[in-house]
């Protein structure tokens, strides 16, 4: 038995100072953990706003946007293919035989030009291997280069606007109407329709009979 | 003269007396001491230190196993389509079987005033616990690319995809987990004060502080007994559900899907009853060494043993009996896919599994109608043995048959495990018996608190002071003839 004249171990009384941050801990500790960790790894904080830096600086916003060049000229698969192909140096030199043809900032252009080998563009929109995402379906859906690729036309250098993640092609497949627009608009990135893009998306699905599947082997086979 | 409670035998029936629970005329001082003693011992006996170190060597093989596992791939399982369950899904099955025992002796015999609970209620939720961290472990390595194994869990995620829950697989995972996390609430707070008990016997600075915190600064006050009874008899009350409901959502793994041998609505009873048996088997297989090895005789008595030996006889003919309604409802039934299973269970290739599984589990228990048998440790202790081969069978029987042979004898197949399952299993023994063992040296293995409470001297103390010790509801037929009369054993 014990020996009654030993104090017994109980917490001592400065143990009482911790209740408060104990309690605090054990609230608080599990919502910062589920806070931290559904803000941290969203796709929204790990993919959004990629920009890396490209061995040409190359830029949308005067291509595109001031000169006005259709997205097609350069990536010319993307009505007819899954992919939507990077446009080899021939492309670049259509113009740049004679434009700017001694500019410092092409001399890998004219580089890759001479020697035949491809300028090293980093791909700045990448999904999974396991995903089968195609162009061409959604371009001649109607589905505009904007609503996944975002202004590219006011880029100087293109970033990731949009996480891209499953969800997120989820929400559009379950909603798709209100990024729905006349085939004939898909690369007008600035383009407006005059009411409600939904209805308008609604009409043109009703139309053409465009019906976005959820299932699994839709985007994974 | 001797009284029953100083003698070591506690198996007379007399109608006018309740038999002792504690024997060799202990009081409560010396439960303390010798359940105490336990975890007091000065130097840690040496049969315990080879029993860990092979236990420790078994876990370095299980560790080893999951190392190779998840680097290679399930191929080095013998799983493969069509036996895709194999032994990961057998050992699961089995271990939270085992699992049972604990809560029904903590909740279940609480609930419903089985005194005789308190000696062994300790060991048993520590089984418990160690046998569902074993069962978990299987089918999270099962999956096979462990590293998703939070898919399990509906937690929201970026894919915007969820568990189908309208699968028993996900239930199951909500079934164990409950469980697993109600079990060792309830046993750690079961635990508390003799944890203080611990802590104001501690010689050592080091094990004072450390029973002090799990100790929750205990003193024994009124106000903490009363809170602590109400606690317990909350937890008991929902732990009691969980015990039929666990093993039911397992077997609905089985049962909810068509196939024959596993579409059986007599399924979630059957499962029951044969997790009960099999975790009252391993409760004996662990108990029966330790009770000699530590001297605790008077504590888990003959009469103990001899409870479980029924309830092993009661259950065991419960699972024979589905074993035998299962042939009778596939022939009454009119299936000629379901008879051709149970058939081909009984007679096929694996009748040796069938063979096995139902001499151990149906025949072996009905040596228990003999009291002579139940009053022999040996032999009670080697027929546990057999039931914890039976039960483990059991479960191959269930998964591997069935899934062998289904309905096209063109996808039929031959299970024969690999020597990765095989040391797996083993391992995962030396995961529960490290665990196990780590318990008997440093925890309180008997609930001294509430095995006193069912001591004759509790009651005398508590009808001088007017009130009922915990667990204690009603008046109750005497325990022993000194009752109402002659001077309790404190004063004698």
């Amino acid at each position: 038995m014990s020996d009654p004249n030993k104090p017994r171990f109980l917490f001592p009384r400065w143990a009482n100072l911790a209740r408060p941050g104990l309690a605090l801990a054990l609230v608080g500790g599990p919502l910062y953990l589920v806070v931290l960790a559904a803000v941290a790894l969203s796709p929204k904080t790990l993919n959004v706003g990629y920009a890396p830096e490209q061995p040409v600086p190359y830029s949308h916003a005067l291509h595109a946007g001031q000169l006005g060049i259709d997205c097609r000229y350069c990536h010319n698969t993307v009505e007819t293919e899954a992919y939507a192909a990077i446009p080899p140096t021939q492309t670049c030199m259509n113009c740049h035989a004679k434009v700017r043809a001694g500019s410092d900032k092409l001399v890998l252009v004219r580089e890759s030009y001479a020697t035949g080998m491809p300028i090293p563009w980093v791909r700045v929109h990448d999904l999974p291997d396991y995903v089968y995402f195609s162009h061409a379906a959604h371009v001649r859906a109607g589905v505009s280069c904007v609503s996944c690729h975002g202004r590219v036309d006011t880029m100087e250098v293109v970033w990731q606007t949009q996480p891209l993640n499953m969800g997120w092609c989820l929400d559009c497949h379950r909603n798709p109407d209100a990024h729905i627009r006349p085939p004939d608009k898909v690369t007008q990135l600035d383009w407006k329709p005059a009411g409600d893009p939904a209805e308008l998306g609604r009409r043109l699905r009703e139309e053409r009979g465009i019906n976005p599947k959820v299932d699994c082997s839709t985007c994974h086979r | 003269m001797a009284t029953t409670s100083e003698l070591m035998d506690n198996l007379a029936e007399d109608p006018r007396r309740r038999a002792p629970l504690v024997l060799g005329g202990a009081r409560f001082g010396d439960v303390t001491s010798s359940v105490c003693g336990v975890t007091e011992m000065p130097k840690t006996p040496r049969a315990w230190w080879i029993a860990f170190l092979v236990s420790v060597g078994m876990l370095g093989v299980l560790g080893a196993m999951l190392v190779y596992l998840i680097s290679t791939g399930v191929g080095v399982w013998g799983n493969n389509i069509p036996v895709a369950w194999g032994f990961p899904i057998v050992n699961f099955v089995f271990w939270v079987g085992i699992g049972h025992a604990g809560t029904l002796i903590s909740a279940v015999l609480f609930l419903f005033r089985q005194k005789w609970r308190t000696s062994i209620n300790r060991s048993a939720e520590a089984m418990t616990i160690f046998a569902v961290a074993c069962a978990g472990l299987f089918p999270a390595v099962h999956i096979g690319r462990v590293w998703f194994a939070y898919w399990l869990f509906p937690l929201p995620n970026q894919m915007a995809m969820w568990p189908n829950f309208r699968s028993p697989l996900l239930w199951d995972v909500f079934a164990v987990s409950t469980y697993a996390l109600v079990s060792t609430m309830f046993w750690y707070m079961g635990m508390i004060p003799d944890l203080a008990t611990l802590r104001d016997r501690a010689k050592s600075r080091a094990r004072q502080i450390a029973y002090g915190i799990f100790a929750m600064g205990w003193r024994g006050s009124n106000r903490h007994w009363l809170r602590f009874e109400r606690a317990y008899l909350l937890l008991a009350a929902l732990a009691t559900p969980l015990v039929l409901s666990v093993h039911s959502v397992v077997s609905f793994d089985f049962a909810v899907s068509i196939l024959p041998g596993w579409h059986t609505t007599i399924f979630p009873p059957y499962f029951v009853a044969g997790a009960i048996f099999s975790g009252f088997g391993m409760v004996l297989t662990l108990l029966l060494p330790c009770r000699k090895f530590f001297r605790l005789e008077h504590l888990v008595t003959p009469r103990h043993i001899e409870n479980m030996c029924k309830i092993l006889l009661a259950t065991g003919s419960m699972v024979g009996y589905s074993y035998v309604m299962e042939f009778f409802i596939a022939w009454y039934g009119g299936n000629a896919y379901e008879l051709f299973t149970f058939k081909n269970r009984a007679l096929g290739p694996y009748w040796w599994a069938y063979f096995i599984m139902f001499s151990c589990n149906v025949f072996v228990p009905q040596i228990f109608w003999s009291q002579r048998v139940r009053s022999s440790a040996l032999v009670v202790w080697i027929a546990s043995l057999f039931v914890n081969l039976g039960m483990w069978f059991e479960r191959f029987v269930i998964v591997v048959t069935s899934l062998s042979r289904d309905f096209l004898p063109s996808s039929w197949g031959y299970f024969s495990p690999t020597w990765v399952d095989i040391l797996t299993l083993a391992g995962s023994f030396g995961l529960f018996f490290t665990l196990f063992l780590l318990f008997l040296r440093f925890l309180p293995v008997v609930a001294m608190a509430e095995v006193k409470s069912v001591m004759p001297q509790a009651l005398h103390a508590a009808e001088k002071e007017g009130h009922r010790p915990f667990g204690d509801y009603w008046p109750d037929v005497p325990h022993d003839e000194r009752e109402g009369g002659g001077p309790s054993p404190q004063e004698a």
